[in-house]
């Protein structure tokens, strides 16, 4: 996983509420092996009609085609686990998402693949998405180190973040290699689990 | 010791390890589709291997057809769709799982099917690569959904790194009335909480009203947890569940039968056990439901009529309104049951068990569709028994289709799929943008409203037009 520390980067403002992940990945793509064919899958059918033009959606707008951060309002990735709305973010080329909330599924692994999902309170994302409006190509910068995201006034926002969610992120560390420091002891428990629940484990018919 | 709700019971048992409040949980069983596809990748990509095989189950759902199945798996006309399937069948049996596969006497989609077959039991961790795992805890064991990445470890170890979620308890009491089901319970309870009202809490639904519903009921309600934003569902196992589990292939039998039944007994929330957050609806209130716009919280009594942006309590949600009145063709202050569908869906992982396909047909039985109508029982389990009961013959002579089963219109993947600006009334959860098919527009509705509306070809009070036959 690439590791994310600080970024300094134009960002778009996505104003609706519950932009669910069927919107950032339509269904039909979700089969389409992970790679660079993702950019354009990215809220594909808010961005291109039947015919594959156009149809002017904020990200295709310049200079918000170049956006690494997205600042949008709250429950962002609702609705379906699938990853590759991650892998459409990403191959789009952002890194940062800010929202006063998000669908569970979708910040896990939007930090599972290098991704960082902030949450600010509803005002906060409401005033930088403001800024964002009146100065297109404002750029925000967000530094997990210090959990702060500097608006385009220069006003500095704390988020909060799960610490082993943040090394994790500042490491790029996948989660695998952590959990076979434990190997052990999840032998010791699944041997103790089983004797406990032998049914679960009688032979399948 | 402390009272403990039955959330805690089962996480407290499955946590392994902790680092700073982030727990290492251990995972019984996993449930996986076509669509793993990524997670297998990134096994072989990283040479990993599967480490218990016989704690995962795979299910052909998403991209099967529901059509054509007497050609084989080498009959899928769709190319891409064809390769989904064989893939997945070439990995499940390279890693030794246990597959429902194309021509399996047991295929059906991943929420179906495990109930059935008495994989999903009381107690359990279970995580599915789908968002409404959270069916599987209607059985009183915390189900949720995880995305590939996720899964990948699961495969890999047999666990998944958590954080502790709050705990919101839902209490529903009342007698619902007459032609109110399961579904309307739930898109009520959304409405009341909002697509958000459950981020980051687990729920547990209780209530005279749950108690008293059947497996299927409840499996609906928890189905659709995730649609309040939540997670995982849950419904205290009781006589009910037991009865429905017993003598299903994969329940235990015998002594293990009663000394699991020792074990299931002891998860439910301790009468004093102290939740986050409490909600409480009146099932009486609850009429036949309808969603008008572009999420589940946008939902109505059939009675009701669209509303209009002007009425919104901000600016935000003005403009969401506008916006869903927009791509779903709707102008403000029309009444619900004067809207006209195109079609109707009856299926998915949410509303096609065999109570489902029942009370479809118990309506379908007043008419006869005036327009395309689909029914796709949840799993061959199921369309056997509808069979069985004759089911398919009620339906098939009042011009319903009777199709293959799977996930089919639900998420329009498999070739199934609405034609843009086409309108649907769907048991299914989902009416977001272009979830039927790009331009396509959902209206969500229980398996009795949905007959009723192919019956008029138009959103319908099914209370009516049951109350004039
Ligand atoms: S029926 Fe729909 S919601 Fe259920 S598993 Fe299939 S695609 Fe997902």
């Amino acid at each position: 996983m690439q590791p994310f520390t600080t970024l300094t980067a134009i960002a778009a403002p996505i104003d609706e509420p519950n932009v669910d992940t069927n919107q950032l990945c339509p269904t039909r793509f979700n089969k389409v092996p992970r790679g660079p064919g993702h950019a354009r899958i990215l809220f594909h059918d808010r961005r291109f009609d039947a015919d594959g033009k156009q149809k002017d959606f904020i990200l295709d707008r310049d200079p918000f085609s170049r956006a690494q951060i997205i600042v949008a309002d709250r429950n962002w990735g609702c609705g379906s686990s699938r990853e590759s709305a991650v892998y459409a973010l990403y191959e789009f080329g952002v890194r940062c998402v800010i929202a006063s909330s998000f669908g569970d599924i979708h910040a896990n692994n939007c930090s599972k693949n290098g991704l960082l999902p902030v949450v600010l309170a509803d005002a906060e994302v409401a005033a930088i998405r403001k800024q964002l409006h009146a100065q297109p190509g404002a750029t925000l910068t967000v530094d997990l180190a210090q959990q702060t995201v500097t608006d385009a006034a220069g006003q500095v926002h704390r988020f909060d973040i799960h610490p082993v969610r943040k090394k994790c992120l500042l490491e790029g560390l996948d989660d695998i290699a952590r959990t076979q420091q434990y190997l052990e002891r999840f032998e010791i428990f699944e041997e103790a689990y089983r004797r406990e629940r032998p049914w679960l484990y009688t032979a399948a018919p | 010791m402390a009272a403990q709700t039955m959330f805690e019971k089962i996480w407290d048992r499955h946590v392994l390890v902790g680092e700073e409040g982030e727990l290492l949980l251990y995972v019984d069983r996993a449930l996986i589709h076509e669509g793993s596809s990524h997670a297998f990748a990134a096994l072989d990509r990283q040479q990993r291997k599967v480490a218990r095989p016989q704690q995962i189950f795979a299910f052909t759902d998403h991209y099967v057809p529901t059509t054509g199945r007497d050609k084989g798996i080498e009959g899928i006309a769709i190319p891409e769709i064809r390769n989904m399937v064989i893939k997945q069948h070439a990995n499940a049996a390279k890693h030794g799982i246990r597959l429902f596969g194309f021509d399996d006497p047991g295929q059906g989609i991943l929420h179906i099917v495990p109930p059935e077959q008495g994989i999903t039991q009381p107690g359990l961790v279970i995580c599915g690569a789908d968002s409404h795992t959270s069916t599987h805890g209607a059985f009183g064991c915390l189900a949720f959904g995880i995305g590939a990445s996720e899964m990948m470890h699961v495969m890999s170890t047999q666990t998944i790194w958590q954080r502790k979620p709050r705990t919101l308890r839902i209490v529903v009491d009342g007698k619902t009335g007459f032609g109110v089901s399961s579904k309307d319970v739930i898109l009520a309870i959304i409405a009341k909480i909002g697509v958000a009202g459950g981020v980051g809490h687990v729920i547990e639904y209780a209530g005279s009203t749950i108690a008293g519903m059947s497996m299927e009921a409840r499996m609906t309600v928890c189905n659709m947890s995730i649609e309040g934003g939540a997670r995982a569902g849950m419904v205290a196992p009781d006589d009910i569940t037991f009865e429905y589990m017993e003598g299903r292939p994969y329940a235990p039998k015998g002594g293990a039968w009663h000394d699991a039944m020792t074990y299931w007994k002891m998860l439910p929330s301790d009468a004093n056990a102290v939740f986050d957050r409490e909600v409480a609806l009146d099932a009486t209130q609850i009429a036949p439901m309808v969603t008008w716009g572009t999420n589940p919280e946008q939902t109505l009594p059939v009675t009701g009529r669209i509303p209009d942006p002007e009425s919104a309590v901000n600016d935000v949600q003005r403009s969401e309104y506008a916006a869903a009145l927009d791509y779903m063709g709707l102008a403000a202050g029309t009444a619900l049951a004067d809207i006209a569908i195109d079609r109707v869906f009856i299926g998915s992982c949410t509303n096609s068990r065999i109570e489902d396909i029942r009370a479809a047909a118990e309506v379908a039985k007043l008419g006869r569709a005036k327009v395309p109508a689909w029914v796709v029982p949840g799993s061959q389990t199921v369309k056997a028994q509808a069979e069985r009961e004759g089911l398919d013959k009620v339906l098939l002579a009042a011009g319903f289709e009777w199709r293959e089963p799977g996930c089919s219109l639900c998420t329009a993947i498999n070739g199934d799929q609405l034609q843009p600006g086409e309108r649907c009334a769907s048991t299914s959860n989902r009416n977001f943008r272009g979830r039927q098919g790009t331009g396509g527009r959902t209206h969500l509705v229980s398996p009795a409203m949905a007959a009723a509306a192919a019956l008029t070809g138009r959103l319908t009070d099914v209370r009516d037009l049951m109350k004039s036959h």
